[in-house]
């Protein structure tokens, strides 16, 4: 199946509300698709014979910069029996406050690679995954604080009495 | 409100009285790297494996924010130091593609790249089968495959200047061209090597003795196998024939004549740790098969001339539009991709994720452990082959 044809095969399953934007203008076209409908769109892609999305090859989670405050996940999906590939991404609104973290519903019962992936994503950038069993930091050290790979990020003066900065 | 207790404190909290928590410690000489296996244990067998990383974690993704897509290279080459020209060929055909300057590269940097990659990716499964030799328990298999290696390494070192961590391939070409004499000292050496390889095999493949403790042992399904994102021979080693190479057909590996080594279970069950060695055993004769081909192509039709630059196609401000792109290719180790978000506007990208295949092919460790002796762990630890750098970034 083609982009337009697994984007009509999402828009009949799931209403019309559910893809947001797509975009065409790259190399790769891109499906932006609901924070709330994510968990359901990506199990139907999987399922689905026609588009059999069974290999998640990489979840990121990205930054989008101090002016915009947004926070995305996107999603590289490949099909090992038919040999094609998807791009999703989730956008979620966030201002950085760090008493609640941007959250998105996690896709770890679908696929278990999201299980580090997502680990990952909120190891380096504070990005919480609802539904995910086992969240916690994958990287960095257990008692580190703060999310280095956001673009506000200010690294502490000490860990664990250590000078960090010269 | 109430936090909900992630499935690690549920599993190292309601411990039976005779369970242990042992660790197999960053510091192991058969952990393959800091790796800290967190064991729970009933005696000698392994009821459940939890691994820690981040012990070799040099921030790859935070400075990528800060440096030009060329100055990137040196810190790629480092992900997964034994088969460096295999992430920087990954690399570099991301970058190309974005700029679209991909069909222009000439043909023969493009065997070149195929060559110096394929060589690499003997000498990384040199690596993984004369490691797991040692793991096993066989020092002389892995004293034989490091003697082999040397003389890649040394190939590689006169090529582009250094043993390990080459820099070599860049973004429109090469950094240099190989230089006079090398196609015929590759041919030496791949004439030397193949008689070394029916030696090695003899040691280790048919030996009763690495058989008993391989096949049957860390036996890991298909389908399990694809929902974790196992990829290169973890997932060939299953039964499935998916070779990057072939699937998307990058570079000069459509005009190529090779197979795809698949394990059929021949001494146990299909995708057990024997399968995964073997697998890695065949695919060293591929890649043989590929250098010969290459270095024929290189000394005929492809020769050097004295007009040849490495250089004269490398873009002077490589600044690709604004776009997000994933490139995926074929490491020794699975799959390796990088996304990469450029702006459009500076030399600096955005962000730059890489995919690192022994990230995915480590995560499958505690599925497949369930219920193993200690010594199988250890087993089956050396046949997943990670590399730290590759797994912390």
């Amino acid at each position: 199946m083609n982009f337009d044809e697994i984007k009509r095969l999402l828009s009949e399953k799931f209403g019309s509300d559910v893809i947001i934007e797509d975009q065409k203008g790259g190399l790769q076209p891109a499906l932006v698709i609901s924070p709330n409908s994510i968990g359901s769109v990506c199990e139907e892609l999987r399922d689905n014979k026609n588009t059999w999305f069974d290999f998640l090859s990489c979840l990121t989670g990205i930054d989008h910069g101090v002016e915009n405050n947004k926070f995305s996940v996107v999603y590289h999906l490949a099909s090992i029996p038919h040999k094609h590939q998807l791009v999703l991404k989730v956008i979620i609104d966030h201002d950085r406050s760090l008493d609640s973290l941007p959250s998105f519903i996690s896709v770890s019962d679908i696929w278990k690679t999201a299980e580090w992936h997502e680990r990952e994503a909120f190891d380096l950038l504070g990005i919480q995954f609802e539904g995910h069993p086992d969240l916690r930091r994958i990287l960095l050290p257990d008692d580190w604080e703060g999310y280095p790979l956001r673009k506000d990020y200010i690294a502490a003066e000490e860990y664990k009495g250590i000078k960090i900065k010269e | 409100m109430q936090v909900k207790k992630t499935r690690y404190d549920q599993l190292t909290e309601n411990l039976k009285p005779e369970e242990m928590i042992i660790n197999m410690g960053p510091q192991h000489p058969s952990t393959h790297g800091v790796l800290r296996l967190e064991l729970i244990t009933d005696g000698e067998i392994v009821k459940e494996v939890i691994p820690h990383m981040g012990y070799l974690h040099r921030c790859f993704e935070k400075h990528c924010e800060n440096l030009t897509y060329q100055q990137i290279i040196p810190f790629v080459d480092r992900m997964d130091y034994l088969s460096s020209m295999n992430n920087d060929h990954a690399y570099v055909m991301g970058v190309e593609r974005m700029m679209g300057i991909d069909k222009d590269i000439p043909k023969r940097v493009e065997y070149i790249r195929v060559l110096v990659c394929e060589l690499n990716r003997i000498a990384s499964h040199l690596i993984a089968i004369g490691i797991y030799g040692i793991d096993i328990g066989a020092f002389t298999p892995f004293l034989w495959c490091f003697r082999d290696r040397e003389h890649i390494m040394n190939m590689l070192e006169w090529a582009s200047g250094s043993r390990m961590l080459y820099n070599y391939i860049w973004v429109g070409g090469l950094f240099y061209d190989l230089p006079v004499g090398f196609e015929e000292r590759c041919s030496e050496f791949v004439s030397y090597f193949k008689p070394k390889l029916t030696e090695l095999n003899q040691l280790l493949t048919d030996n009763q003795i690495f058989i008993a403790r391989t096949a049957g042992v860390g036996i890991l399904p298909l389908d399990v196998a694809i929902n974790y994102g196992c990829s290169g021979p973890m997932l060939r080693g299953s039964g499935l024939k998916w070779d990057l190479r072939r699937t998307d057909e990058y570079s000069a590996y459509p005009e190529l004549e090779f197979d795809i080594p698949v394990g059929k279970g021949e001494m146990g069950k299909s995708g057990d740790c024997w399968d995964r060695y073997k697998v890695r055993a065949d695919e060293i004769v591929e890649s043989i098969r590929i250098v010969e081909q290459c270095l024929e192509r290189l000394q005929k039709e492809l020769k050097r001339g004295p007009e040849f630059d490495p250089r004269a196609k490398l873009p002077k401000k490589i600044i690709p539009k604004e776009q997000d792109f994933y490139i995926r290719a074929e490491n020794p180790r699975g799959e390796l991709g990088y996304y990469f978000i450029s702006d459009g506007k500076t030399e600096i990208p955005k962000r730059v994720k890489a995919r690192a295949p022994s990230f995915n092919n480590l995560s499958v460790l505690p599925e497949i452990t369930r219920g193993v002796l200690i010594a199988d762990l250890v087993a089956i630890l050396g046949s997943v082959d990670i590399v730290l750098g590759e797994v912390d970034r």
